[in-house]
């Protein structure tokens, strides 16, 4: 059963993101969108558990919510790849479900 | 017109665009500005990504409102606080934030800076110095 993981959440407001790495499976991956897309900032106090997460897993940021947070592609932590939405649609698609943390 | 200057607070904690809470506080403080009083405006925690450089909400079809807040100085509101600590958590820089100035009209209208890099101890000063504090 492999699950797209999608978090909509601030890191720095939330536990989503600590609770949603630390619940996935093998085949598993994560999808940053909306205030989610903060945790892939490098240089912040999440960027270890995220490159944790990124020995096992995918990780995915929604490029339009890290466009209209005046977010770069260069402050993106290597490894993740930036998806607009029909890289959305595929993920969902190529996953037998999504579970959401909100 | 009321008769007693009070000093407010505005308290900024949320990101933009997630949530409504960075539009609204803005639209307050623009409200607000017009009843003459001595309004702060301080940026903390998810609160400063309200300031980033840059925003482009085009693809999420969203109202872009960053560049509503360089419009502040004209509403005389000059004093805006950035946690230092805030910032660094989230690997910012006062350079990935907005520039934002008011004019000073007793000084040939000179531009001056109206955000203040402030430690989190100074922060809790700002607050006990407020008669009011909103918080968003």
């Amino acid at each position: 059963m492999s699950t797209l993981h999608t978090v909509n959440k601030s890191p720095f407001e939330k536990t989503s993101l600590t609770t949603c790495l630390g619940h996935l499976s093998a085949g598993a991956a994560v999808l940053l969108l909306e205030d989610g897309v903060y945790a892939a900032l490098t240089q912040t106090s999440v960027e270890g558990q995220v490159k944790g997460a990124l020995d096992s897993v995918k990780v995915y940021a929604l490029g339009p919510d890290l466009q209209a947070r005046g977010l770069s592609e260069e402050r993106v932590i290597p490894g993740i790849s930036v998806v607009d939405y029909a890289g959305f649609v595929d993920l969902a698609a190529e996953h037998d479900k999504v579970q959401a943390w909100l | 017109m009321s008769e007693t200057i009070k000093n407010f607070l505005y308290l900024n904690r949320r990101a933009p665009y997630g949530t409504i809470y960075a539009w609204e506080s803005l639209e307050v403080v623009l409200i607000g500005a017009a009843f003459d009083q001595d309004v702060s405006l301080a940026f903390l925690d998810d609160g400063v990504f309200q300031l980033t450089k840059g925003q482009d909400t085009a693809a999420v079809g969203m109202k872009n409102f960053s560049p509503t807040y360089a419009a502040l100085g004209d509403y005389e509101v000059k004093k805006v606080y950035i946690e230092k600590e805030s910032l660094e958590e989230r690997g910012l820089s006062l350079d990935d934030l907005q520039h934002l100035t008011w004019e000073d009209e007793d000084d040939d209208y000179a531009e001056k800076d109206s955000i203040h890099l402030v430690t989190r101890a100074e922060m809790a000063a700002i607050m006990d110095g407020a008669d009011v504090v909103f918080s968003f």
